[in-house]
């Protein structure tokens, strides 16, 4: 296997797109939520900063740049500087097995529109999302605040509960596609998206998967009410930023995630695959700010219940429909 | 070549890893020690071409076990209680003999190896081959992990079972008793 000139140069520019382009969004995702919110709420919204108030994210970058970078003195330093860090990167790292594209063929180069193909791509997610919990739980941990503690205790719990029912709902998928790479899971839906098939797996998966972006209604983790807010209470500057952005880059991971495992992926009428995968992937996201503008938060002891007692033994028995369905057919 | 230079760069990182893990003190810090060097062994096999095993590594492991670890560490809040606790050497003698046996066979079986010199022919191990290998020929291991699994989880819920019903999380009573660690110290 060598690698050519072109091959690598096309590789990092995919990279440097990727990257460019996640985390543009992911600011402007803040900014379209803030503005969702408002027209939800009858509000106006962040509207004076350039045309429509379009250059907000840059403002606040600013904003987030040029504050004080607070560390409490009782404070773990080391935890305290990495834990955001340590947030943020399973969330982009994921972004690497998603395909976002057909293959598309450059100057007779065939380039497949992903940065990774990993035949364990779906375990790869999950190992990353389960990863993502230490970010959460050392951030609360190391600010050695009360308040963060708990947010952190609880987006522990939180996040290794709906881990469970998010990974059951996907072995349908993989049963379906009968691979573990997303582009082949991609390219079984090329008929109908496995929505079709799966309407019950798709919701646990869309329910699990707000609560591991730590989404209203289940933002526990930092209910402002009770917690101030919850595991990045002691956060100030860009570390905070860091948190921040790390949430909304999650949303666009987890959409295209979504997307690629339930909707068919870049398959879809009329459109460009490119421009397809990123429409489903916006309205997933749409779909999370909707539910925050509409939902009131669940209480602890209601979210675990409904992530044990109910989404899980509903995951295991749509496994079994699936497998029986499948004996049947096959 | 790369492949050596980045094996011998992760398995320093596992070795200096677990090292570290044993000597801190501090119980949070040595469990992220503990799950850097996994971290690191999970590379290590994806790069002996076993993508399936890295990923239950990094997910059982390193997301699953060690986190739990670090959810009772947080949620007790130990403090610093292995100072002035160092074992008696009853205690740890049969545990440093088990594992300097081990260790020997380690290295017999390193050595005796080395002198053949045939590579290990790679060969990615697909999901597929590994499923059908532990389902068709070792199905009664798995069934027997499985019971067992099941027996613990039996132990689990006995011994955390609780004798009088747990007073509702809501209202909070007068005497302050909140139930599961969700009510408030009055």
């Amino acid at each position: 296997m060598t690698a050519s000139t072109v091959d690598i140069a096309l590789f990092a520019a995919k990279l440097a797109m990727v990257f460019f382009v996640i985390l543009t969004l992911a600011a402007y995702l803040v900014f379209a939520e803030r503005r969702v919110l408002a027209w939800i709420q009858d509000r106006k919204g962040p509207n004076r900063v350039g045309p429509f108030g379009l250059l907000q994210p840059l403002a606040d970058l600013i904003k987030l740049l040029t504050k004080e970078d607070f560390i409490p003195t009782v404070a773990d330093k080391w935890l305290f500087y990495l834990a955001p860090a340590m947030a943020a990167i399973p969330a982009i790292l994921t972004f690497s097995v998603i395909p976002f594209g057909k293959p598309v063929a450059i100057a007779g180069h065939q380039v497949p529109l992903l940065i990774a193909d990993l035949n364990v791509g779906l375990l790869f997610f999950l190992a990353l999302s389960s990863i993502a919990v230490y970010g959460v739980a050392l951030g609360g941990w190391a600010s050695n605040s009360k308040y963060s503690l708990l947010g952190g205790i609880r987006g522990l719990a939180q996040l290794i509960s709906y881990e469970l029912s998010m990974g059951l709902s996907l072995v349908p998928v993989v049963m379906l596609a009968h691979s573990f790479s997303l582009t082949d899971i991609v390219v079984a839906q090329a008929r109908l998206p496995f929505i079709v098939y799966q309407p019950l797996a798709f919701i646990i998966f869309l329910v699990s998967i707000t609560a591991e972006c730590k989404r209203i209604p289940f933002d526990i983790p930092e209910a402002e009410g009770e917690l101030v807010a919850g595991f990045h209470t002691e956060y100030s500057g860009m570390r905070f930023g860091l948190f921040f952005v790390g949430e909304y880059i999650n949303i666009i991971v987890l959409g295209g995630l979504a997307t690629t495992f339930f909707l068919g992926g870049w398959h879809g009428p009329l459109l460009p695959p490119v421009v397809c995968f990123s429409l489903k992937t916006l309205a997933v996201a749409f779909f999370f700010i909707w539910m925050r503008g509409t939902l009131p938060r669940l209480r602890y002891d209601q979210l675990m219940h409904l992530g044990w007692k109910l989404l899980t033994p509903l995951a295991l028995v749509n496994i079994l429909v699936t497998g029986w369905f499948l004996q049947i057919v096959a | 070549m790369m492949e050596q230079t980045i094996f011998y760069i992760l398995a320093g990182a596992a070795v200096i890893g677990t090292i570290l893990a044993i000597t801190e003190s501090h119980p949070v810090h040595a469990i992220l020690y503990l799950v850097t060097s996994l971290f690191s062994v999970a590379a290590i096999f994806y790069l002996l071409a076993a993508p399936l095993v890295a990923a239950f590594e990094v997910i059982l492991y390193a997301g699953a076990i060690m986190v739990l670890f670090l959810f009772v560490i947080m949620m007790l809040d130990l403090g610093h209680p292995e100072q002035g606790l160092a074992p008696h050497w009853r205690e740890w003698l049969p545990a440093l003999l088990l594992s300097g046996v081990s260790a020997a066979c380690l290295v017999a079986a390193i050595v005796a190896r080395h002198g053949t010199g045939a590579p290990l022919a790679v060969q990615t191990l697909t999901i597929r081959e590994v499923a059908t290998r532990l389902f068709r020929e070792h199905g009664l291991a798995v069934e027997l992990v499985s019971l067992q699994l099941l027996f613990a989880l039996v132990g689990a819920l006995y011994l955390g079972r609780q004798n009088a019903p747990s007073p509702g999380l809501r209202p909070p009573s007068p005497q302050g008793k909140g139930a599961g660690g969700e009510g408030e110290p009055s």
